[in-house]
């Protein structure tokens, strides 16, 4: 390409500087919009309109699904997801930190192994790894018959289909997704840091207290993230080995498409997931970039 | 030293896995002394001074500080602070929050700590830049920080990791004055870590030289130019040349020079190798009348002085002599040559390797001349 001496040529050139990207977004950009932004822009489309008799949605429009999430049966599911993902976090966090912990100070041989190990049920079919789990659970299952075998309970306990088998299964599912951000930003600590506390006088649980752990947040936070959000709207485990007794955003989703055909309000619900989720995510963004970097300008 | 060491090592091995890091090194450095661990990477410079901090445990060897064994604390109970080779300055932390740091670990109440973080702060001249975040700073700022956060606690041994490693040129410069003044004013005693002959030369009293993890030399700057034990302190410390041959009574017989008059307690017929500073070498215009000539190579002009780099015939390396000023000799020139001062060392028959360090450094005749290098 020549460039005439023209007035025009040095803003044409700019322009040209600013579009080189292009070719390398373009793929990517193009499939998001594609199969994200505009899936999702019709899902905020449908939840303004009324439901079809036998699903699909009819053109007049409406605010009653927006209404209907204040409905206390789906207030009461909302908030109840939140909690059940809400303790599956809190746990992965207590039971993944120190799993972290423990890798990140292991040689780099026995870290790779460790590694591995963590991420090793991933590999196995995931319908494979809940039915394992209700073959262990159930009131005839492994768990129930050692606890019998070995005198501690008379008469098997029900475990399988209640709350606490969903948080079971959630947490066994989603634990990786909790310790690998979290050894990652323990890993690249700069152990001097550790070695200054220690040198300035702190006991080493005060050198964990004031720098490992604080500095650990950013990593924690996403691991958090992680595992809250498919948590939240998964639905196969809380169907599975939550018996479908205990109903999740997931399941509620779900059923208004396949069996209340009710498009525009499983929409509603679909999209308010969204929000919620992105606006965890902003949060987290926010709070780890401030305390990593610090308030902008000092 | 007169009075008692502030810091004694005594025999101190250390030993990762097969490799020995350290051979049982022994010094001892006296209270208010600016100190410096010599010597290139993988020395055993760094295992010192980390197991003095506490963060490496010798296999063998006592390391006191007044007396007081130091190996039976743990690292956050020893009354000695470090000055880490990357700062280590803590990210999440202000830079009042960093000073401050080791004096909240000790319990220190906090009016205490705001008047003495305070202090701190003016001596190194961070003031305006307290509530700042490390990553806000410069390169020589956060040394500042790192110094500040080191010597708050007023520790009895401050130990330096390459302190000046990171920065550029001139803020090095600048900082190694200030560290030497710093080090008068607060009265601390300074242990400096460096790989950097140049560093350690202007800023500590007294060098130890290590290499393979054994103490090769223990002098003042002065001595180690003027009086090197060993070929490698000699070529590490300085520019020397280097000339390898047998020992004559006061003389160094070396193939080509002939006899160099050089200071020595070494046996006669020895192999040995006599070190002529670049300053000794004297240069003659009439090379026709001068027992020994060359051809110059190169000159090399840094300001003050020149350096010349002469081909002698019969002899691999090109000899340098420095000369005050500007020269007016050129490429090719002819020049007589002949050998100021010069000192001898102990050579391994054979190969220009070094010898071990067992020859006493030093014939006791030997301060005069020094004398007259330091003054």
């Amino acid at each position: 390409m020549t460039t005439t001496n023209h007035p025009a040529a040095p803003a044409a050139r700019t322009v040209r500087r600013g579009l080189a990207p292009v070719p390398f977004l373009a793929p990517g950009m193009i499939y998001l919009i594609l199969f994200m932004a505009l899936p999702v822009g019709l899902l905020a489309f449908y939840t303004f309109f009324k439901r079809g008799r036998f699903g699909g949605i009819v053109f007049e429009f409406t605010l009653d699904n927006w209404v209907k999430l204040l409905e206390p049966l789906y207030v009461g599911v909302i908030l109840q997801s939140i909690v059940l993902a809400g303790i599956v976090t809190l746990l992965a966090l207590l039971i993944g930190y120190p799993m972290a912990y423990a890798i990140a100070g292991l040689s780099p041989k026995w870290r790779t192994v460790a590694l591995i190990a963590v991420v090793l049920p991933f590999w196995t079919n995931f319908l494979i790894r809940t039915y394992a789990w209700i073959l262990l659970l159930n009131n005839a299952g492994w768990v129930n018959q050692w606890l019998q075998g070995l005198g501690i309970t008379d008469a098997p306990i029900s475990m399988l289909y209640t709350p606490q088998a969903i948080v079971v299964g959630l947490l066994y599912m989603y634990l990786p997704l909790m310790v690998l951000p979290l050894y990652a930003s323990l890993q690249q600590l700069d152990p001097s840091l550790r070695e200054a506390a220690t040198n300035l006088g702190a006991t080493p649980w005060r050198a964990f207290r004031t720098i490992t752990l604080p500095l650990s947040i950013p990593g924690a936070l996403t691991g958090c993230i992680f595992v809250f959000v498919p948590a939240m709207s998964n639905f196969v485990i809380p169907e599975l080995i939550g018996g479908g007794k205990t109903i999740m955003v997931g399941n509620l989703v779900r059923d208004q498409f396949f069996e209340a055909r009710d498009w525009p309000f499983g929409a509603t619900l679909a999209l308010l997931l969204t929000i919620l989720l992105v606006i965890v995510i902003v949060v987290q963004t926010a709070v780890s970039r401030r305390l990593t970097e610090g308030p902008r300008r000092g | 030293m007169s009075s008692a060491p502030l810091l004694r090592v005594d025999g101190v091995r250390a030993v990762y896995g097969d490799t020995v890091a350290l051979h049982g090194v022994s010094l001892d450095i006296a209270h208010n002394e600016f100190f410096a661990l010599l010597g290139p990477s993988g020395c055993g410079k760094t295992t010192l001074l980390r197991s003095i901090a506490g963060f490496e445990t010798p296999a063998e060897g006592r390391i006191e500080v007044e007396g007081e064994d130091l190996l039976r604390l743990p690292a956050h109970k020893r009354p000695v602070n470090m000055m880490f080779q990357s700062y280590a300055l803590f990210p999440h932390m202000s830079v009042e929050k960093n000073v401050a740091y080791g004096l909240e670990a000790d319990g220190i109440g906090a009016a205490e700590v705001r008047s003495r973080v305070a202090d701190v702060m003016d001596v190194v001249g961070l003031g305006p830049l307290a509530k700042r975040r490390p990553t806000q700073l410069s390169g020589g700022q956060r040394q500042r920080v790192a110094l500040a956060r080191a010597i708050v606690k007023r520790p009895k041994l401050l130990l330096l990791d390459e302190p000046l490693s990171a920065l550029d040129r001139q803020v090095r410069a600048s900082m190694q004055l200030e560290l030497k003044r710093l080090q008068h004013e607060v009265g601390l005693t300074f242990v400096v870590v460096t790989h950097d002959q140049e560093e350690a030369m202007s800023m500590a009293d007294r060098i130890a030289v290590l290499r393979d993890g054994r103490l090769e030399q223990l002098a003042s700057p002065q001595e180690l130019y003027a009086h090197p034990a060993s070929r490698f302190v000699a070529s590490f410390i300085g520019t020397a040349n280097l000339l390898d041959g047998t020992v004559t009574a006061g003389a160094v017989e070396v193939p080509g020079f002939g006899a160099v008059i050089a200071s020595h307690a070494l046996a006669a017929g020895s192999p040995a190798t006599a070190v002529v500073r670049p300053e000794d070498v004297e240069l003659t215009a009439d090379a026709a009348a001068a027992a020994l000539s060359g051809t110059v190579v190169d000159t090399y002009f840094l300001g003050g002085a020149t350096t010349i780099s002469i081909e002698m015939p019969g002899h691999a390396d090109p000899l340098l002599a420095t000369v005050h000023g500007a020269t007016r000799l050129e490429r090719g020139a002819r020049v007589g040559v002949r050998f100021g001062r010069a000192t001898a060392v102990a050579r391994e028959a054979g190969a220009g390797a070094e010898a071990s360090a067992q020859v006493p450094p030093v014939a006791p005749e030997a301060p005069a001349p020094q004398e007259e290098v330091s003054a």
